[in-house]
């Protein structure tokens, strides 16, 4: 059998309420090795720094960390947006981290996050949108497909919290929407 | 220039369609340079172009073209828009175990020493200064230090000085104050007045502020403890480079360095030179 590269070279993964369940499941389901970074935008608490890369980490099949500001971007990593910082991405491939006001009442946001990489992947980059409590990605998504990129949307009859998928799915029209099962096989799928 | 600091921005679904990709921001930079001596290009990219977004949002420019025309002939309009450009986000006792350890690892070392000197580089709305203040009065040392806090922005720096903040923020700051484990009140040091909290001007006592540029600033004076958090964040790695270099060369022996919670000075040409105090909190020491 032949193998072709992946075409992506980053997978951007948002998510408030809700979401937990679903990134542990996927991070657990990742066929290794996993050779497309994975970058994860989630809402959390502003005071708790440390614990959350913990409980990512303990069933995670690849390396969780919080990316310090100008850290290289690598595969085979999953780096989450550290809390009270938006993460943006530098062509370089490296991230950067900014305190910049909240946006949609969160830092990080979603929004940013994908819109930053969507400027600097375009069509290599795949944006995922998973369950959550408000509108925040919904404005990042869109802008991932306009920059070329592929989009996924977790299925809003299958999430916890309907409200940020269901807003991703009316801000743009989404090229997958899948049920967390789906999800899984579709990032392994394109893990070639 | 509407309020922008502590800000919740809520309006980037309604940015202009507007292209900003590097060829416009590189123009921009350029003219920047040219009308008002100031230098953008090392900063971080992706901040800077969402920043100029920001900018063409809140002034409505219909194209770069006519920003650039009210940068080239309206100078009062290009020193907002510097303003605009450059971050001022920030809170007092931001990151309460950052000035946990501030208090139980860099002051019982700095106690030693007959003056205490500080800079807070980048000091923007005055947040850092204050939460300092307050830590230094609580150690007893307040009065034997003196403190220069600089930013590139004048009109921070007139907040800082004058110490009034929003009072929607005082829940944070008092929530905040409270993890890090003070003595008092937080509102002991502070009254609340038609809608602000206003800080004790007499926490002002030994801090001088001035205007001073990192970017291409050299040294001025020597510090025992500088603190630049969340600043060079907005720079570039080669910016960051140069900027860690002038702090190196602002200590005293044995002096500290305190950058952000996500900061790293490992590829910083001088970060040999330092010696990590906690890595958690961002606190280095330099080494003779």
């Amino acid at each position: 059998m032949i193998s072709r590269p992946t075409p992506y070279k980053a997978i951007v993964i948002g998510g408030s309420a809700g979401s937990f369940p679903v990134i542990t499941k996927v991070l657990s389901s990742l066929k290794t090795p996993y050779r497309i970074p994975l970058i994860l935008c989630l809402h959390r608490l502003k005071h708790v720094r440390s614990g959350f890369v913990e409980a990512l980490s303990i069933k995670s099949n690849i390396k969780v960390v919080e990316p310090f500001d100008k850290q290289t971007i690598k595969p085979g990593f999953a780096y989450l947006a550290p809390a009270n910082y938006h993460l943006s991405i530098e062509l370089g491939n490296h991230f950067s981290l900014s305190t910049e006001e909240m946006v949609s009442y969160s830092r990080p946001s979603i929004d940013i996050t994908f819109e930053s990489c969507g400027f600097a992947y375009k069509q290599k980059l795949l944006g995922v949108i998973l369950s959550g409590a408000n509108k925040d990605g919904a404005h990042g998504i869109r802008k991932v497909k306009a920059y070329g990129g592929t989009t996924l949307v977790q299925d809003p009859m299958e999430s916890k919290v309907a409200t940020m998928p269901t807003a991703a799915i009316e801000s743009h029209k989404p090229n997958h929407i899948y049920s967390s099962q789906k999800i899984i096989d579709f990032l392994n799928l394109i893990n070639r | 220039m509407p309020e922008q600091n502590q800000g919740v921005w809520n309006t980037q679904r309604n940015r202009p369609d507007i292209r900003l990709g590097f060829d416009e921001l590189n123009y921009i930079i350029k003219i920047i340079k040219e009308v008002a001596d100031f230098d953008f290009s090392h900063y971080a990219a992706s901040s800077f172009q969402r920043r100029v977004y920001r900018v063409l949002e809140i002034y409505p420019f219909k194209s770069v073209q006519e920003l650039v025309n009210r940068l080239r002939t309206d100078a009062q309009f290009t020193a907002e828009f510097i303003e605009e450009v450059t971050v001022n986000t920030t809170e007092l006792f931001r990151d309460p175990e950052f000035w946990q350890e501030i208090r139980d690892s860099v002051l019982p070392s700095l106690a030693q020493h007959r003056n205490i000197h500080i800079w807070h580089a980048g000091c923007s709305t005055g947040e850092e200064v204050y939460s300092m203040a307050i830590t230094l009065a609580e150690a007893g040392l307040l009065d034997r230090v003196k403190i220069t806090a600089t930013d590139i922005n004048e009109t921070v720096i007139k907040t800082a000085a004058r110490g009034h903040y929003p009072e929607r923020l005082f829940k944070l700051y008092d929530n905040n104050y409270r993890i890090f484990g003070g003595k008092k009140e937080l509102s002991d040091y502070y009254k609340i007045e038609n809608g602000s909290i206003r800080m004790n001007p007499e926490l002002l006592a030994n801090v001088k502020f001035r205007h001073f540029n990192l970017v291409g600033g050299e040294v001025f004076s020597k510090f025992d403890l500088v603190l630049c958090r969340n600043v060079m964040i907005y720079f570039d790695k080669v910016l960051q480079d140069q900027v860690s270099k002038l702090f190196y060369s602002s200590l005293f022996k044995y002096g500290f360095l305190a950058v952000g919670s996500k900061e790293s000075l490992i590829w910083c040409s001088v970060s040999h030179k330092f010696k990590t105090i906690s890595n958690d909190n961002k606190i280095y020491q330099a080494r003779v």
